[in-house]
């Protein structure tokens, strides 16, 4: 087994390590939620098309790291943890600031608490990040 | 720090939302229940805000307006002057310019005003936050010394990033005021780059 954490959320999938890569099953890859089609990488409906030259899948499975080369996700990997992060790319975190809508999000208080940023919308927020580092 | 301008506005369509980037409620606990806010006071332990705003320092401040949208970006700001002798911030410029804009005596910036001083992530900072994002987990799962290896490839990836450099210092077992810290600020000064940098253009300004 591996652990695949995607943007926070975490996934025990079928994968291994073969010389220091993680090589992923077609099961791991649906638990993951992504699908490999003839017109490419699927997920939710659409599809990342896979240049002919990268070798995403091979006899073991499908390589992880090729896997987020091509939905250009950064991927950090720890094999004698087996455990990997994928996180979200530049350019969609790009797209988001450059809307100016404020990305939303719910945290907890001391008590545990949740709190959502959009439950304040008809309001004007002042949001400070602090630490007590 | 924030709760006496929340105070003072609250009545005028106006809140305080201020989240603390630490390791555990149990770090940001003493702090808050000292400040005893009335306006939400949040813990983002796996830094969800920095990942979503593009925020590398604290303190960083965003106004967002009655419609959800940013109309002040990334900028830093003390509640009060406490620190003013270490970071050399005048925190009432920017208080002065939010209780203009709370207040609707002056707009805020306007959407190219914001875009122009929108700092965005990098590729290199995306990979620092996913080797942060994978050891934040390994940390929490008690792999201090796998979670220490990523969090140092994150802070090589992105210098500036002090959320991953020194926000994780408490995680390595250092001391995040002390000698390693001191000492990796002086190269970064040294370098000739800021540890704060204010936007220049303040909205509001009195």
């Amino acid at each position: 087994m591996f652990t695949v954490i995607d943007d926070g959320t975490v996934h025990e999938v079928d994968g291994t390590v073969i010389d220091g890569r993680v090589v992923l099953t077609h099961d791991a890859l649906a638990t993951l939620g992504w699908e490999l089609h003839p017109e490419g990488l699927c997920r939710d409906g659409l599809c990342i098309p896979v240049p002919g030259d990268v070798a995403l899948e091979s006899e073991q499975g499908i390589d992880l790291a090729t896997l987020a080369q091509v939905v250009d996700r950064p991927l950090a990997v720890d094999v004698e943890e087996g455990a990997a992060y994928l996180g979200v790319s530049a350019g969609e975190r790009q797209r988001t600031l450059r809307s100016l809508m404020a990305p939303d999000f719910t945290l907890p208080d001391l008590a545990g608490r949740p709190h959502r940023l959009s439950d304040h919308r008809g309001k004007k927020v002042l949001l400070v990040a602090y630490a007590s580092w | 720090m924030w709760q006496a301008v929340y105070e003072e506005l609250k009545d005028r369509g106006f809140t305080v939302i201020t989240v603390a980037l630490d390791k555990s409620v149990e770090d940001a606990r003493p702090w808050i229940e000292a400040a005893a806010p009335a306006h939400p006071s949040l813990v983002d332990t796996r830094h969800v805000v920095a990942e979503l705003y593009n925020v590398v320092n604290v303190p960083t401040i965003v106004w967002i307006d009655e419609r959800g949208r940013i109309v002040r970006p990334n900028d830093v700001a003390f509640g009060a002057d406490t620190f003013r002798q270490l970071t050399g911030l005048d925190s009432s410029i920017h208080l002065r310019a939010l209780r203009a804009w709370v207040r609707g005596e002056t707009p805020a910036f306007t959407a190219d005003q914001v875009r122009a001083q929108q700092t965005l992530p990098s590729a290199a900072d995306q990979q620092a936050r996913a080797e942060f994002g994978l050891g934040h987990w390994l940390f929490e799962r008690g792999r201090t010394e796998a979670a220490a290896r990523h969090f140092e490839r994150g802070g090589a990836l992105a210098p500036h990033d002090f959320t991953i450099r020194r926000g994780t210092m408490p995680m390595r077992g250092i001391d995040p005021m002390g000698p390693q810290f001191r000492a990796m600020l002086g190269e970064w000064v040294q370098a000739g780059q800021p540890y704060y940098r204010p936007l220049e253009d303040t909205a509001g300004r009195a």
